[in-house]
């Protein structure tokens, strides 16, 4: 860990104005590269802090945005006929003990229940987890020289080496990590939409265009610029919501990445769904909504044999390496069983 | 309500007494080596390699030395020639005290990953940390051989690694094997496994003069002190070592380290108190480690399950230069009846550290193997597994015929198996089911040899009706602490508060290093003598009140002193204690007799019918293990051994990269161990067994006891439940799903 300085903000546009102030002052250059940005705002911790003991990220200012929750005008949760807005400062367990997601969004509940530890809920919010990054070894550890998405152009040492964790949608030959977050996977399926804050201006982006798949860059993982915020997320209540819910595989019963996870909604009506709602978990670059399954189960009866067409149409274009080659069929059973699951549920 | 943390005594138990310094513990009251305040210490940080072979072409520290706050960045170019070549703990000739034989911070050259090749200090941890992250290393590597099946290994019978060394056989295993009607012929695999004990290996060096004072966390206090004084070519009288309170160590804190020499020596160059803590990931390397493991076992048996052959071959990884390896073929080849026995291990050497100690170091590996077979022919037979061994059972070891002790392990079998309801298991695989689940039932048997070491006790009661019980031994979190006490109040006819055990400190008369689950049947021999020696200067043989008789012989205290040797052990053995070496001895090493304690453990599991993972609902395992002292420490020791057994089944690999010979999931996200909601039913049955040639008091030991077996059996109850035999630890969704 590097020195830094530390201010705290107590409402957002004085986290937006002094991280904009901070930005200007600095000498970083690197765009979008979050990694690397010398100026980050830090909310729980939980990722950021840990990234920056292992020297993994050196940013010279923290501008602290926990405050911003204690704020009169800012809710955890509301929710209307239309709409449920989670605020991006609220912690992981706030969101996951709330009675109206409880009830009326089990799959967001579930991702987040199923996640890291109690301990770490209490600290960790929901827009640091979105923002969370990966697990893979070789990046949190500097003392292995290739890694891409830490030092571009090194090289990936996870493509040849231990990659057992790591994904088979939306890889690169430059990068492979997984988005490693659950939470992430219920925003993807749900459909929502993401409330971005900057200094001068608030924009609101589809949460599917949050992420950047690695491509060229690894290093670039969101289009968020370094001064904003991501201040909440929007999930347009529809009628699979309550019919939903996040599996998740692991080799042990809890506190662990999911291997693989199935965040599942289905709107099933006359014995017909309607319409699907599914993203992927633990197998993808980024949170990974599979357009191709949803598509393949609309309009079809809910039963093994479609289930297993869609399994098959979201992991179409997987990629594996030797260490990983399970989690094709893996990603497949963890969907059709998220699907008889979600299918037999009673609401 | 019955606690079943205490469970009640049966026969040759003592009382199920709470912890003596577990309210310390939990109120952070006990002062583990790394807390213990030093003035004005300078903070270490280790800079480590990041190849496993080759050389350092350049060590740039400049950039690291103008970061503010670093009094000093220590390399090789410090340090070399002034650390004398470790002796090897357990090696030829027995006298030494280190994991290996290398030579810390001497030269530029780099034998395995993770090698410490600087020391920073500076005025914070903090910065310490970041200047080593800044030290600019630059090598001429050269490619490593990583692991079993890579090129450029070099392999040697392990009878020439070590000339001690025997293969056990008796009677032609081959020339059976081949005749046989009945067989199986099979390889298992076990991985690489780290210890991570909660607390991190830290070392703390503080000179006054001539003399040092080292805080560290050791299981050998005493091995400890000797052992830096060889290296560093000074009188041990000069060192003292403190390590009151151990948080885990499972082997990892037995043989001295690295570290323990460059701490001393950078503390002596900087005119400084020195603290180094090492993380997480750099513990990886900093101490020993359970090698990878290959078995080829061969059994054969009559159609009515008596054990014709059995032939054991144990391919053990080690490093280039030092001769450790497990060799469990000792315990394999001794655990049933049979005529005809073949075994040998064979050492692979790597560009890879030296392993190590490990919990049961050798029982784990060599008898998941055994056990995994032992189901496996069972089934050939199609033998219920319980009654295969027990066709097999035997009071006299088959290589020698050397009787033993005492063995129960049918007994172990019965009331672990009444207890788990074996009865309702369906031996076709693949039939139990609960809901989406697939259930397997297992079984597999435990076993650790009885070891024993020398070991000294002073023992002092005072007019006030308070004991004090004085050895060096160390608590490595087992209730060393508790029994002693309550040996102590009971021989001394006080209530346990009255009596103070000291430990973990070489101003104490020496004793045996924590391993080998040595301790309790050493130590408490010794304090047996000295009590018995107390009270016999009283002139109290027959006991009676103490403090009367203090009063009446006008003295304000009495002590009693004991040095003892296990039952027939040389006395010299004695003189190696007071040089820091441990003189262990028995299993089946001894010429007389053979003593082993037993166990034997069921477990179910459920395996998903798509996903696969693997849960374990209920575990249940029975043992017997001579008197047991304590039934809660006990139980609790087991409960920690079966516990890491499952992790060995299921969760524990180190993963070495092929290419480079490191180690990639160095953190403890990556490398798994049980948590909390994987253990579910576990139930510790306390077996009641009573051994009279041991020791005067019976026991065996059983800190190691509870790990070994679990994971054969883990392996047994996942092929039951899916049909799939799996021969490679740990066993994950990648084995099963294919
Ligand atoms: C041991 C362990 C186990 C875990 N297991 C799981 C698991 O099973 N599943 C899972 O999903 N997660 C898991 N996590 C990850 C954990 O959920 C995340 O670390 C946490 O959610 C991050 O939130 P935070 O508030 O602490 O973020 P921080 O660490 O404070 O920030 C993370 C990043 O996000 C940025 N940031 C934070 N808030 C905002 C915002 N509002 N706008 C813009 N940028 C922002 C920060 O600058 C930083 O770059 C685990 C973590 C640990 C340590
Ligand atoms: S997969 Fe990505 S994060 Fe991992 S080593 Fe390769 S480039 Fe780095």
């Amino acid at each position: 860990m590097i020195p830094f300085s530390y201010s705290r903000a107590s409402t957002l546009s004085d986290a937006n104005l002094q991280l904009s102030a901070k930005i200007a002052s600095s000498s970083f250059e690197k765009g979008e590269d979050k990694v690397q940005a010398e100026v980050q705002p830090i909310a729980g911790g939980t990722n950021l802090a840990d990234l920056m003991k292992l020297n993994v990220m050196q940013p010279h200012e923290l501008v602290d945005i926990n405050q911003l929750r204690l704020q009169p005008d800012i809710k955890a949760v509301s929710s209307n006929e239309e709409n449920l807005v989670l605020s991006a400062f609220a912690t992981m367990s706030e969101i996951a003990n709330n009675e109206i997601i409880l009830r009326d969004y089990p799959m967001i509940a579930q991702s987040l229940q199923l996640a890291a530890s109690q301990q770490i809920r209490n600290m960790a919010t929901i827009g640091g987890n979105i923002l969370q990054r990966t697990r893979c070894a070789y990046f949190r550890d500097i003392s292995f020289s290739q890694c891409n998405k830490r030092s571009p152009g090194s090289g990936c040492a996870a493509i040849t080496g231990d990659s057992r964790a790591l994904a088979i949608l939306g890889t690169s030959q430059d990068c492979i990590a997984t988005h490693p977050g659950d939470f992430s996977q219920s925003m993807a399926a749900l459909e929502a939409t993401v409330t971005i804050s900057g200094k001068n201006a608030k924009r609101t982006i589809p949460f599917s265009a949050l992420h950047k798949m690695p491509g060229s860059s690894p290093n670039i993982e969101t289009i968020l610029q370094p001064d904003e915020l991501i201040v909440s997320l929007n999930i347009p209540a529809k009628p699979w919501a309550r019919r939903s819910i996040y599996l998740k595989i692991r080799d042990r019963a809890s506190y662990a990445f999911a291997l693989t996870s199935a965040a599942v909604a289905l709107d099933i009506s006359e014995g017909t769904i309607k319409n699907a709602r599914i993203a992927l978990g633990g197998v993808g670059t980024v949170p990974w909504r599979s357009i191709d399954a949803e598509q393949a189960l609309k309009n079809k009866v809910p039963n093994d044999q479609n289930f297993k067409i869609a399994a098959e149409a979201a992991f179409k274009s997987a990629k594996t390496t030797e260490k990983n080659a399970f989690k094709l069929e893996l990603g497949k059973q963890t969907l059709i069983r998220a699907l008889t699951q979600v299918a037999a549920m009673e609401i | 309500m019955e606690n079943v943390a205490a469970p009640q005594p049966k026969d040759n138990m003592g009382q199920p007494v709470p912890r003596v310094d577990g309210i310390l513990k939990v109120t952070g009251g006990a002062r583990y080596p790394a807390d213990i305040k030093i003035e004005n210490p300078a903070y270490g940080y280790l800079v480590t390699s990041s190849i496993a072979r080759g050389q350092i072409s350049n060590i740039d520290t400049s950039d690291a030395l103008e970061l503010p706050g670093i009094i000093d960045v220590i390399t090789y170019h410090d340090f070399s020639g002034q650390i004398e070549k470790p002796l090897m703990m357990g090696g030829e000739g027995g006298a030494g005290y280190a994991g290996s034989t290398s030579r810390p911070l001497h030269s530029s050259k780099i034998s395995y990953d993770g090698q410490i090749i600087a020391l920073v200090l500076a005025e914070t941890f903090e910065a310490a940390r970041e200047a080593a992250h800044i030290v600019q290393v630059t090598y001429k590597a050269e490619t490593p051989s990583a692991t079993l099946g890579s090129d450029g290994l070099k392999i040697q019978a392990a009878t020439v690694v070590k000339k001690s060394h025997e293969d056990p056989k008796v009677g032609d295993a081959e020339k059976a094997f081949l005749e046989a009607e009945f067989k199986i012929d099979k390889t298992y695999t076990t991985p690489v496994e780290h210890h991570n004990p909660i607390e991190l290996f830290s070392t703390s060096c503080v000179w006054n003069g001539a003399e040092l004072t080292v805080y560290e966390p050791s299981q050998t206090s005493h091995g400890l002190k000797f052992g830096l004084a060889q290296q560093l070519g000074i009188d041990p009288g000069n060192i003292r070592v403190i390590s009151q309170y151990i948080g885990g160590a499972f082997g990892s804190k037995g043989a001295i380290t690295e570290r323990t020499a460059i701490v001393a020596l950078a503390a002596k160059k900087t005119n400084r108190p020195v603290k180094l803590v090492i993380s997480r990931a750099q513990g990886f390397s900093a101490s020993s480690y359970r090698a990878e493991t290959h078995h080829r076992v061969a059994l054969s048996a009559t159609k009515d399950g008596k054990l014709t052959s059995l032939i054991h071959e144990g391919l053990e990884l080690t490093s280039r230069d030092d001769a450790y390896f497990v060799g469990g073929t000792d315990a394999t080849s001794r655990m049933y009846a049979c005529p005809n026995i073949l075994t040998k291990v064979t050492i692979v050497r790597a560009d890879r550290k030296t392993p190590g100690f490990m919990r049961a170091p050798a029982e784990v590996p060599y008898m998941y193997a055994l056990e995994s077979a032992m189901d496996e022919m069972a089934e050939k037979i199609g033998m219920d597994p319980v009654e295969f061994r027990r066709n097999n059972d035997t009071m006299k070891e088959p290589i020698k015929g050397l009787e033993y002790t005492s063995r129960s392990l049918m007994k172990c079998y019965d009331e672990a198996a009444a207890s788990f309801g074996w009865d309702k298991r369906n031996k076709e695989p693949g039939k139990m089911r609960r809901g989406e689940w697939l259930v397997g039932h297992g079984c597999a048997t435990s076993c650790y040899p009885t070891l024993m070491a020398p070991a000294s006790v002073r023992v002092t009661f005072k007019i006030d009706g308070t004991a004090l019980v004085e050895t060096a031994a160390q608590d490595v979190g087992t209730g060393t602490y508790t029994i002693l006490a309550q040996l102590a109040a009971e021989q001394l006819g006080i209530a346990i508060n009255k009596v103070t055990v000291l430990l973990g400190d070489t101003k104490l008369p020496p004793s045996p290093v924590s391993g080998g689950s040595n301790v309790t049947a050493s130590v408490c021999t010794a304090l047996l003598e000295a009590c018995n020696n107390l009270k016999s200067k009283l002139g109290n043989n027959s006991g009676g009140n103490l403090e009367a008789q203090l009063q009446k012989a006008n003295l304000k205290e009495m002590d009693g002193f004991a040095e003892t040797v296990a039952p027939g052990a040389p006395k010299a053995g004695i003189d190696m204690l007071h040089k820091g070496v441990s003189a262990i001895d028995g299993g089946a090493k001894l010429k007389d007799r053979i003593q082993f304690s037993f166990g034997a453990q069921f477990i179910e599991v459920e395996v998903h019918s798509l996903t696969n993972e693997i849960r374990v609902p209920r575990m249940v395992g029975a043992f017997a293990a001579g008197r047991i002292m304590n039934p809660r420490t006990s139980r609790s020791q087991l409960l920690g051994g079966m516990i890491g057994g499952l992790g060995s089944a299921l969760l524990e690999i180190t993963e070495v990269e092929k290419s480079s010979a490191r180690y990639v999931n160095k953190n403890l996200a990556d490398y798994e161990i049980p948590v909390n909601s994987d253990v579910q039913q576990l139930e510790i049955i306390l077996v009641s067994e009573t051994d009279t040639k041991i020791n005067p008091l019976g026991i065996k030991g059983l800190g190691e006891l509870g790990i070994v077996g679990t994971a054969a059996a883990v392996s047994n109850a996942v092929y039951n439940a899916t049909g799939k035999r799996v021969r490679s630890l740990p066993i994950r969704i990648d084995d099963l799903i294919a």
